[in-house]
């Protein structure tokens, strides 16, 4: 063995990339409700790849040599189960070529991102609920163990075990199809499809529970997955690509956004030299393919308010009314709480304190949300305090500081208290 | 110089039941190790071995499927690599990756038949 092969380096996920690619292109031959020997396969390609790659210089395309793996096993098992002794040698010799051949087709490279698809869309079948499609998708699509999925979704290992039972079996017993939708019900999928993408990507960008790394991860493969839909004619959509630019927009802050000493920055205080250029440039890149058509999508409309707050040089310098219109426009898609929050945070910023206040205040169930989440006593304790009535202010802050359960929030809060005028 | 064997035990990847992420890191460990043992010219050859096998014994052999040790004690494969000596063979051995999981190393002097007795 020369030193220069076993210096080689393997690419960062690959073996949970191909896991993925894998267990796709092994569903499209075996069926949707052979997954458990379908994952069992790849389980063995990857056993097999460790015993040897161990102790021998790493192949020169290693994917390659992972798929050869599972292919010849793939050959073997179809082999296995088209025994038949009725039948002459040269028949079956034929037979066993055409085999070959047809499944040498699957694992052609358009054909791969073809069977990725449909794992996608099948795992974000609507008859599952959206829980039961992120894990499955995590399992699936992006090869995670369900030890990783608890880590990432902050959860344990036997309710996910759970969940991933549960889909598959639902999955079997509904004779659920691997394929892409089409008319009408592609466009539904669609949307489910960007929904879990949306809420793997926010778990990874939001969660302040999990461990940094794994959340990174997270928002990675969030990304990844909507950047493999623009890859195919069905996923290449305007919303896809919206979808994907503020993905980008996001991403880019994701260093700024938290201190040395774990502690959250807020977008007003963030560094904004750490952000990173070119993942904004990515996605005013996307954002612009995401203009075309007659649609527009939710995403787009997030998407340009991120890449407003990309092209502010510095908070103050955000155009606070541009962003107003953008929100009442957010609005209309999605009349949501922390929607209406977050329009009722630009107001303050364009200097209606009391009106801003007054929103909050009539938000509909804001009893119960002032109740259950940190977030509305925080931004309205914080509100008051700019409006100058710190009794108020205090008591809001403490009630976000009790409810929060992540220790960062409540640093972050701890020092707004002690800030507050006595 | 001297020539040394490393003998691996441990349990195999299919009991680990390793995620593919946890099966690339515990071989990016491997490659690692193996690179310093090159850099240092002390790397030989080595090879994995394959699971199952058979094992004879008796006085009146009787033969029988797969290796007898079970679990952490199943030899996986070996190293033979060159040392001055058996401590600086030692010293190169703690670099294995798989203590972690229960694996051990076996540092054997590998014994030099003289031609001429």
């Amino acid at each position: 063995m020369s030193a220069e092969n076993s210096s080689q380096q393997l690419v960062d996920h690959l073996f949970r990339h191909q896991a993925g690619r894998m267990i796709a292109v092994l569903t499209r031959i075996f069926g949707i409700h052979n997954l458990e020997l379908v994952e069992d396969t790849v389980q063995e390609t990857f056993l097999k790849a460790l015993q040897v790659w161990k102790f021998q210089p790493i192949p020169d395309n290693p994917s390659g040599w992972l798929m050869q793996v599972a292919r010849n096993r793939t050959i073997d098992l179809i082999r296995r189960q088209q025994k038949m002794s009725d039948i002459s040698e040269e028949l079956r010799l034929r037979l066993q070529t055409g085999t070959e051949d047809a499944i040498q087709q699957f694992f052609l490279d358009t054909e791969i991102a073809d069977s990725q698809l449909r794992m996608i869309f099948t795992c974000c079948h609507p008859a599952l609920n959206t829980e039961d499609q992120v894990a499955l998708t995590l399992k699936t699509v992006s090869g995670l163990s369900a030890a990783e999925i608890a880590k990432a979704l902050v959860s344990n290992d036997a309710t996910i075990q759970k969940r991933l039972y549960r889909a598959k079996e639902y999955i079997k017993e509904h004779s659920i199809r691997f394929e892409i939708p089409v008319g009408q019900e592609l466009h539904h999928r669609l949307e489910s499809v960007y929904t879990v993408l949306y809420l793997l990507f926010n778990e990874g960008y939001n969660s302040s529970k999990a461990d940094e790394l794994i959340r990174y991860d997270l928002c990675s493969e969030a990304m990844r997955l909507c950047k493999l839909l623009t890859e195919h004619p069905v996923g290449n959509t305007p919303s896809t690509y919206a979808l994907l630019s503020l993905m980008c927009f996001q991403a880019s802050r994701f260093d700024s956004r938290i201190g040395d000493d774990n502690s959250i920055i807020l977008l007003e205080h963030q560094d904004r030299r750490l952000w990173n250029q070119d993942l904004i440039r990515w996605g005013y890149y996307y954002l612009n393919r995401s203009s075309t058509g007659d649609h527009l999508s939710i995403y787009h409309i997030e998407s340009a308010i991120a890449a407003e707050h990309c092209l502010a040089r510095d908070f103050a310098s955000t155009n606070w009314k541009h962003m107003l219109k953008l929100y009442d426009c957010l609005l209309e898609y999605k009349p949501i709480p922390i929607v209406m929050l977050n329009r009722a945070i630009i107001l303050a910023q364009l200097g209606l304190v009391e009106e801003a206040i007054g929103i909050i205040r009539e938000l509909p169930g804001i009893a119960y949300l002032l109740k259950h989440h940190y977030i509305y006593n925080a931004v309205l304790g914080d509100l008051y305090s700019k409006a100058g009535n710190i009794t108020e202010a205090r008591g809001l802050l403490e009630n976000a500081y009790e409810l929060t359960p992540s220790l960062a929030e409540k640093k972050l809060l701890r020092g707004r208290i002690e800030r507050l005028p006595h | 110089m001297k020539d040394f064997m490393f003998v691996f035990r441990g349990p195999t990847p299919e009991d680990l039941k390793m995620s593919p992420e946890e099966s690339q890191a515990s071989m990016e460990k491997w490659f690692g190790w193996i690179n310093q043992l090159q850099q240092k010219g002390r790397y030989k050859g080595g090879d994995p071995l394959m699971p199952g096998g058979k094992t004879i014994q008796g006085k009146k052999p009787v033969v029988t499927d797969g290796p007898f040790a079970e679990g952490k004690e199943l030899v996986g494969g070996y190293f033979i690599l060159s040392a001055e000596s058996l401590e600086e063979a030692t010293e190169l051995a703690m670099g294995f990756p798989d203590f972690e999981i229960q694996g051990s190393v076996e540092i054997r002097e590998i014994m030099k038949i003289p031609m001429h007795p």
